[in-house]
């Protein structure tokens, strides 16, 4: 059973959708109790930085985040939620993340030709830098998946698992050990992202 | 490298898809749930729902097949007509879709970019502009193309733009359903003028219209369609191979 975690952010109606496709079974919740009951959950979240952290403290989901990860569940961040994990982000001010992927968030424009367009919205190919990670078992390099946002992560080397290029090399995704992010919506990614969460949903972890 | 995008776009009206030439003389073409879930599995890279009913009843209609269509469409899904408000980007957005175009309701009312932007995210806003020439200038319509507005269309879309909009989708009344390729003319000017994503709509005719377009416009962004797709004119698979022929990135 997983967990889609709800604190207030964005739209979680496409990802109960394509879970739901692959037959996995899932909730959508902000009960502590109930999510700790979850095998492994989902991180979700569009809109600022900013905003996002705030509401997942207040919610007193960033806490839970945090102890399930210690404690071996396995997490995927999705786009902001991707974000989230990381120790901080340069959104519109200096905001502190979850700390659970070390590096920072920052504007794309830093690092992207002048005359590419922001935000990198459409669909781009992955690359994987070192090892396949677990997650992209059935996909290859080349294949396409879709993206929408402003910023990126940045000293994450050790933690990339996945870079798109535009312009410039960007994380595309990020796992450090049970942790995974990705920056493009699988749920939004065709075949090639029902793979992804398709495999995340068969990661292990802590069972009791 | 990022890809150019296909889009088909389903007009919907009590609960079914239909596409007009020149915005008159609708007709039934197919369900909406089956055609979504079609271009999702069979190559479109994203869709646009837009919502043709003027009642509140055919309005509630929508919204249902909307839901049913989104459970199975796990490409980026655009919905746009009737969105007057906030609430009506929240009435969407539930219900599956992942941006919103707005397009009379942005003239009547501006600064309804900019409260969906602030609360939703730019990339969530998109701005659709029917726009046709009058004596020599680029002119907005309004009400499906009914109505001129008098706004010169590159300084509106750029207005939107600097509101708070994501994305341009432009579509030319003047080539719309003739079939005679897209409006070059009109999209040079408006993708000169903006930074975001363009969408071009209306005229495409055949498969060399898509090449044609993304050879002469290396700025537009996406080519939107209805009946050439709707009626199997066009095949999004055959389409991007020959874009693909031409070394235009599709992603296949």
């Amino acid at each position: 059973m997983l967990a889609i975690i709800d604190y207030g952010v964005g739209n979680l109606f496409s990802l109960k959708s394509s879970l739901d496709a692959i037959g996995e079974s899932c909730f959508v919740s902000r009960d502590a109790a109930e999510i700790r009951r979850a095998d492994r959950i989902i991180l979700p979240g569009v809109g600022a930085f900013g905003d996002a952290a705030k509401k997942l403290e207040e919610s007193g989901m960033a806490e839970l985040v945090k102890e399930l990860a210690g404690i071996g569940k396995p997490i995927l961040g999705i786009c902001l939620g991707m974000q989230l994990l990381f120790d901080r982000s340069y959104e519109d001010g200096v905001y502190a993340g979850l700390g659970l992927i070390h590096g920072e968030i920052r504007p794309i424009a830093d690092v992207i030709p002048k005359d590419y367009k922001i935000p990198h919205i459409g669909w781009n190919q992955l690359q994987f830098p070192g090892e396949k990670n677990p997650l992209f078992q059935s996909i290859q390099s080349g294949d396409f998946v879709y993206f929408v946002h402003s910023y990126y992560g940045v000293d994450c080397a050790e933690s990339t698992i996945a870079v798109t290029e535009y312009g410039a090399p960007l994380t595309a995704a990020v796992a450090q050990g049970n942790i995974l992010g990705c920056q493009f919506h699988p749920e939004k990614s065709g075949k090639t992202g029902l793979a992804i969460l398709k495999a995340f949903c068969k990661m292990g972890g802590e069972r009791a | 490298m990022i890809t150019k995008r296909i889009i088909p776009c389903l007009d919907v009206r009590d609960g079914r898809v239909v596409k007009g030439v020149n915005f008159s003389g609708l007709s039934d073409v197919s369900s909406p749930v089956e055609l979504a879930k079609y271009y999702s599995d069979n190559g479109a890279d994203e869709l646009v729902f837009y919502d043709i009913t003027a009642s509140s009843e055919g309005r509630a209609i929508f919204t249902d097949i909307l839901r049913e269509a989104a459970k199975s469409v796990f490409i980026p899904l655009t919905v746009g007509g009737g969105i007057q408000s906030v609430a009506d980007f929240d009435r969407v957005l539930k219900c599956g879709a992942d941006k919103v175009s707005v397009n009379s309701g942005a003239i009547q009312n501006p600064q309804l970019i900019a409260e969906a932007a602030r609360r939703y995210g730019s990339q969530c806003v998109v701005i659709s502009a029917d726009v046709k020439r009058v004596d020599g200038v680029f002119r907005v319509f309004a009400k499906g193309g009914r109505e001129n507005t008098g706004l010169e269309a590159i300084s509106w879309i750029c207005q939107c733009v600097a509101l708070g909009a994501g994305e341009v989708v432009l579509n030319s009344i003047d080539t719309d359903g003739v079939k005679k390729g897209f409006d070059m003319e009109m999209l040079r000017a408006v993708s000169e003028a903006v930074q975001v994503p363009v969408i071009a709509s209306g005229g495409a005719g055949k498969i060399e219209d898509f090449v044609d377009l993304f050879r002469t416009l290396p700025k537009v962004d996406a080519g939107l369609a209805a009946s050439i797709f709707h009626f199997g004119e066009v095949k999004i698979p055959d389409l991007k191979a020959k874009l693909k022929e031409n070394n235009i990135p599709v992603r296949i």
